[in-house]
């Protein structure tokens, strides 16, 4: 099996798995880093949403021979000591109910603000609708993206 | 709250839980506080003093532990599904023990035979426990405080307690519970009937708005969840069953997928025929999960599928049909409903609802590992641990005392985990691994496929009638249902009592019911039952008011009658109907949404009330449809009555979630069937509401002096219900059929 050396949250991380692996199946069953779920396999849920380079991607539709020498960033490496203004905006407002789809919604928001720091709760909802909750906490998850948007304005660091 | 790991030797989770986090008080801007969790700080429990060797951990029965360095660890009983029990119960001891619920400990119990029942369902969890938590918080605190009085020789009435300390306010001494500990630790267990309660107004904890325990490790993803279990030498397993339900496996291409890469085994299990236990399959055993979903798309069965044909969704429809013209089995008959109709305004009209998929975002799957001594150790996601022992206990001939489980989060229940067939399925495939411990992982397709209990499917053909002074006068249903496998008797959650709704409210009422016999299992999804009867019982009723010439509102209350509590009929197990609670939802889902305000054309609001699982709720939807058919909901108004409310933000979040969630299913949704086969297999043709759909929303809790009750469930009926009546409002268009979304909205 080729050997891939990955950049994961800062870090180099070897890994010998075939060519086709999504990236989500390196991350959790080879790295150990199960924060990014799966969720459905096809790209549609959004739950195993990660960094590529910046960027949000699909891990699920991401062979890992795509992102090798690339900057994976996973909920786990968001923010070194997990207090990215979005975090503490989550507990904050008590967004999740099961939890599952969270980290998903967290790198989606993240790499939003980036590209849109002052968003109106329409271009959140946008930017966010194919990150799927099935519990409803879409409210409280606008309610924390607007603050998290606002703290980061004021200076605060991710 | 430091929420200590679901018991897993998790290799993620030594460093997933070294944090504590603390309560704060931030103002939201939605009213009221929230103790939210904020900062960690490991100090603090590193900066206890070392025992001596006098010095006894107090642990006054299995929910609370104190240490004498003061740890306060507090047992959270019940599986968390997200319904917000691992905190929500732990709060109602830490209120009797009087605790600092900041610095608290939260631990989960595995499944253990001292804590009453442990499992999540039927909103259950709150009515079960309440009186049982808040005796055994209150019994640790009368014995730290007979402690403090015997340590400092003065009585018992002189002294208080406040976050975690007793205080002699006359000298103004305190000591921690954590110093009281050792000698709290020698003294007799009171008497039960001693102990006294605190009374509501002394509250602290319980009411206010605290946010969950595992919120630290959600946003930061830690490992957490069933799907996140790690153990050393794990393999990794997939399970492939039937399309048709209980189809028994003729034969496989076991050879080729033995030799594809990362496999490590691939073999029949023979199975039962029992549709919520261990079914015939395929099991691939592989290095990781993507081996084996790999390993699975390769896999070719051939399976007995002779039960399939004639259980296609329209065989169903077409049965249903058939059914209605011939008549059903009378199951009530109050009064005279023909001359009823015969004397008043009749309407008639036929409602259907499909089957749904439970479709929580994390697939089921279990971590099951096959020890030397012939036991098997769990880390389960099930709603019902117990009755998961006793299945694989009976299934693989196991001894119970040998299955021990871990309870883990589940990401989403809503029911789905009330069944263990995962769970049997991963014991079936651990005994094969070679003592290798293992994770089933079901895909996305498996999960929308084999949900081995449906929310059924009904039919109900109506009869109503308004009399000449606009009242509500007669009922008939014609209630065409689903059997397994029989015609005699309903499938599980598939069943509708004679004392639903209007009956016991109206003088003539009958209820006739017919059986389709189906090979589709279902069974319990969030408010059994409720989830489909209370859109066609409010949407007709809906459609009496109307015809009627009244006000929906008006004509409810009026339906509903003087403020009494209306028990059940004889022979009935239901619980007693109070209609004051009710009305009193009503009227305030009412004002809150301005009910009565005038709305253009093309704008609508509908209202809907129901009763279940001991909570009482209505609610108004707001809705706009373009003259061209694009529904928007714009507002859901609900107004709640569960008596008082133990933690307000998770309360909030039940009721928003079963907005979304009624939402969702009722426009959305459809689980359809060919020759027995489940057709829909992922989110693209089973679709989730999406954040750009999702309305204004408005919780608004009425906390009568009742008994607590839970909170997973009464809110979701309601939903679908109220959206219709908005839609009839908005357009002229009744929808009678679920989902909506196949119903052309356009309108001019």
């Amino acid at each position: 099996m080729p050997a891939y050396t990955l950049k994961i949250n800062g870090q180099s991380r070897p890994a010998n798995v075939s060519a086709d692996t999504p990236l989500l199946w390196v991350l959790r069953d080879t790295l150990g880093l199960t924060g990014t779920k799966y969720g459905c396999g096809l790209g549609l849920c959004g739950a195993c949403t990660v960094h590529l380079n910046g960027v949000p991607i699909r891990s699920c539709q991401t062979p890992v021979a795509a992102v090798d020498g690339a900057e994976v960033t996973t909920i786990e490496g968001l923010s070194p000591d997990g207090r990215h203004p979005l975090q503490q905006a989550w507990c904050e407002h008590d967004v999740p109910q099961c939890g599952y789809c969270q980290a998903g919604q967290i790198m989606t928001a993240a790499a939003f603000l980036k590209s849109n720091p002052a968003p109106t709760a329409e271009e959140i909802d946008g930017a966010l609708a194919n990150n799927l909750c099935r519990c409803g906490t879409y409210l409280r998850i606008r309610a924390a993206v607007q603050e998290a948007a606002v703290a980061l304005q004021k200076g605060a660091r991710p | 709250m430091k929420p200590t790991p679901s018991p897993s030797p998790s290799l993620a989770a030594s460093a997933a839980f070294s944090r504590r986090d603390f309560l704060r008080v931030t103002a939201l801007s939605g009213g009221g506080f929230m103790l939210g969790l904020a900062l960690p700080g490991e100090a603090w429990a590193q900066a206890a003093p070392a025992l001596d060797d006098t010095a006894k951990i107090f642990t006054p029965g299995p929910f609370i532990k104190i240490t004498p360095q003061n740890i306060i660890t507090i047992l959270a009983k019940n599986p968390e599904t997200g319904q917000g029990v691992r905190t929500s119960l732990p709060m109602i001891v830490a209120e009797e023990l009087d605790a600092d619920f900041s610095k608290v400990v939260i631990e989960q119990a595995g499944l253990r035979g001292d804590v009453g029942a442990q499992f999540a369902g039927g909103s259950r969890s709150t009515p079960d426990n309440y009186l049982l938590l808040r005796r055994a918080g209150a019994t640790a605190r009368a014995m730290l405080l007979a402690a403090a009085a015997q340590t400092w020789q003065v009585r018992v009435e002189e002294l208080s307690t406040d976050k975690g300390e007793v205080i002699h306010a006359a000298t103004g001494r305190r000591l921690t519970y954590g110093a009281l500990a050792t000698t709290a630790a020698t003294l007799p267990i009171p008497d039960e009937r001693d102990i006294k309660l605190k009374s509501e107004s002394e509250f602290k904890i319980l009411g206010a708005r605290v946010g969950g325990v595992d919120n630290p490790a959600i946003v930061t993803g830690r490992a957490l969840f069933g799907i996140d279990q790690r153990l050393p030498g794990m393999v990794y397993a997939a399970y492939e069953k039937c399309p048709v339900y209980g189809g028994k496996v003729l034969g496989a291409n076991l050879a080729h997928i033995k030799g594809l890469p990362g496999v490590r085994d691939a073999f029949i299990v023979e199975g039962t025929d029992n549709l919520s236990g261990l079914l015939p399959g395929v099991a691939i055993i592989a290095e990781s999960t993507w081996a084996a979903f790999s390993a699975k798309r390769q896999l070719q069965v051939e399976w007995d599928e002779s039960a399939g044909p004639g259980h296609s969704s329209a065989d169903y429809a077409a049965r249903a049909a058939l059914a209605a013209k011939a008549g059903g089995k009378r199951v009530r008959n109050d009064g005279d409903v023909a001359t009823a109709f015969a004397a008043g305004k009749l309407v008639e009209a036929a409602y259907s609802y499909p089957f749904l998929n439970h479709a929580t975002l994390e697939p089921q799957g279990c971590t099951a590992w096959a020890k030397e001594d012939g036991g098997i150790e769990f880390w389960t996601t099930s709603q019902t641990p117990g009755a998961g022992q006793q299945l694989v206990a009976d299934t693989l001939k196991i001894p119970k005392e040998k299955l021990k489980l871990n309870l883990v989060r589940a990401g989403g229940g809503f029911g789905r985990r009330l069944a263990n067939d995962y769970m049997v399925e991963a014991a079936a495939i651990a005994l094969r691994t070679g003592g290798a411990p293992v994770k089933l992982t079901w895909t996305r397709e498996d999960d929308m496929r084999h949900d081995c209990h449906h929310r059924p499917a009904g039919y109900h053909f109506l009869k109503g009638a308004v009399d000449a002074a606009g009242k509500l006068s007669a009922w008939h249903n014609h209630f065409v249902t689903f059997g397994l496998r029989n015609t005699e008797r309903p499938s599980s959650g598939a069943t509708l009592s004679p004392d639903e709704l209007p009956a016991r409210f109206i003088p003539n009422y009958r209820l006739e019911q017919s059986i389709l016999s189906t090979i589709v299992p279902t069974g319990p999804m969030r408010a059994p039952g409720s989830n489909g009867l209370a859109f066609v019982m409010q949407s007709f009723i809906d459609e009496l008011a109307h015809a009627a010439g009244r006000d929906p509102v008006e004509f409810r209350l009026e339906l509903l009658g003087d403020d009494r509590v209306v028990p059940p009929s004889p022979g009935q197990r239901g619980a007693p109907y109070d209609a004051g609670r009710m009305k009193a939802v009503v009227r305030l889902a009412a004002e809150k949404a301005g009910w009565s305000g005038p709305l253009p054309r093309g704008e609508g609001r509908g209202i809907a009330f129901h009763f279940s699982h001991s909570g009482y709720v209505a609610m108004v939807a707001e809705v706009a449809v373009t003259p061209a058919g694009v529904l928007r909901v714009r507002r859901v108004t609900a107004a709640v009555d569960v008596g008082p409310i133990i933690n307000l933000s998770g309360a909030e979040n039940q009721i928003q979630g079963s907005i979304i969630d009624g939402l969702s299913t009722a426009w959305l949704q459809e689980l359809t069937f060919d020759r027995g086969r489940a057709v829909q297999s992922n989110f693209h043709d089973y679709p989730l509401l999406r954040s750009p759909e999702t309305p204004a929303m408005s919780v608004n809790f009425i906390q009568s002096k009742n008994p607590p009750t839970g909170l997973g469930e009464p809110g979701y009926p309601v939903v679908p219900p109220a959206i219709c009546n908005a839609i009839f409002a908005a357009t002229g268009r009744r929808i009678r059929q679920l989902p909506i979304s196949r119903t052309d909205l356009q309108w001019s």
